[in-house]
């Protein structure tokens, strides 16, 4: 059940990457270009999503426990601290750079593009050196 | 930098397959009570997140990749095409782009999926800053490699 559901959960998620357009770097580029060859098609991505998971997400919160877990796990963090602002800096440097984000990067694995055969690997070794970095606190500014 | 791409403005496909990826984060959120954040899950799977390392909660990511990974072969076996796609080609430029990406998100506890879809869906502060501020220095990357350099 848990296997099947995170499946298909990410079937659907990946379905949605290709059809918005969010899964072609060129699309998103001209998303970023934005005194350029702007494309604002990816600004209904993310509205459309988000919209759809803030309705949904309180549907679902009236449940008092999700359907095959124990408890709903919400992020607790709420400190806008430096690790946050410089982390998302940095993603947004390589966003712009390479017109993959996460999700989309997985979801063009199987098209075996010389540049996703190389971005992907890089960004596991980065996941790794950024959850380092952040328990050395090297990020974490004095007082912040 | 690599020539620059021409795409069609396409409001309406867009914001379909958006409403697709809500739905899995709201799937993701009742059936597993978990942010639908795809470097987080990631992370969660290597295994450098504190607190995630039971195997069952292992399972559902794996699958969850597992899915994002089959959705082109999905589409390529339904229609006969892989999906549009245009990679920069530079490796050296997407080497370094997969390391910023893969160190930013995780410093930054999330990407487009965990601070921008959901994120936004719980009204975090904390996910709004971070969404400003990877979408302008991606905005400003791309605005000074393209017409800067």
């Amino acid at each position: 059940m848990r296997i099947a559901m995170g499946l298909l959960s990410g079937l659907i998620f990946g379905l949605g990457l290709i059809l918005s357009g969010m899964a072609d770097p060129a699309k998103v580029l001209n998303f970023l270009d934005i005194f350029g060859a702007w494309d604002p098609s990816l600004a209904f991505v993310m509205g459309g999503a988000s919209l759809t998971a803030f309705i949904g997400y309180r549907l679902v919160w009236r449940r008092s426990v999700p359907v095959i877990a124990p408890a709903f796990d919400n992020p607790t963090a709420t400190a806008i601290d430096a690790p946050l602002l410089s982390g998302a800096a940095i993603f947004g440097i390589g966003w712009g750079l390479g017109g993959f984000c996460p999700g989309p990067a997985f979801t063009s694995l199987a098209m075996a593009s010389p540049g996703i055969l190389v971005f992907l690997p890089a960004m596991l070794i980065g996941i790794v050196l950024g959850g380092a970095s952040k328990s050395l606190d090297l990020f974490q500014v004095k007082g912040a | 930098m690599d020539p620059v791409v021409s795409t069609d403005f396409t409001p309406w496909l867009s914001l379909s397959g958006g409403i697709l990826i809500g739905l899995s984060a709201v799937m993701v959120m009742g059936l597993f009570g978990k942010i639908a954040g795809i470097s987080g899950i990631t992370k969660g799977l290597i295994g450098i997140l504190p607190g995630v390392s039971g195997p069952s909660d292992r399972g559902w990511r794996i699958a969850f990749l597992a899915g994002l990974v089959s959705a082109p072969v999905t589409v390529l076996l339904a229609t006969g095409d892989w999906p549009q796609q245009a990679v920069p080609e530079s490796l050296l430029g997407m080497a370094l782009a997969g390391l910023l990406v893969g160190f930013g998100t995780s410093l930054g506890s999330g990407c487009t999926s965990g601070h921008g879809v959901c994120g936004l869906a719980r009204l975090s502060p904390r996910s709004m800053a971070a969404v400003v501020t990877f979408l302008a220095t991606a905005i400003l990357t791309t605005t000074f490699l393209r017409h800067v350099v």
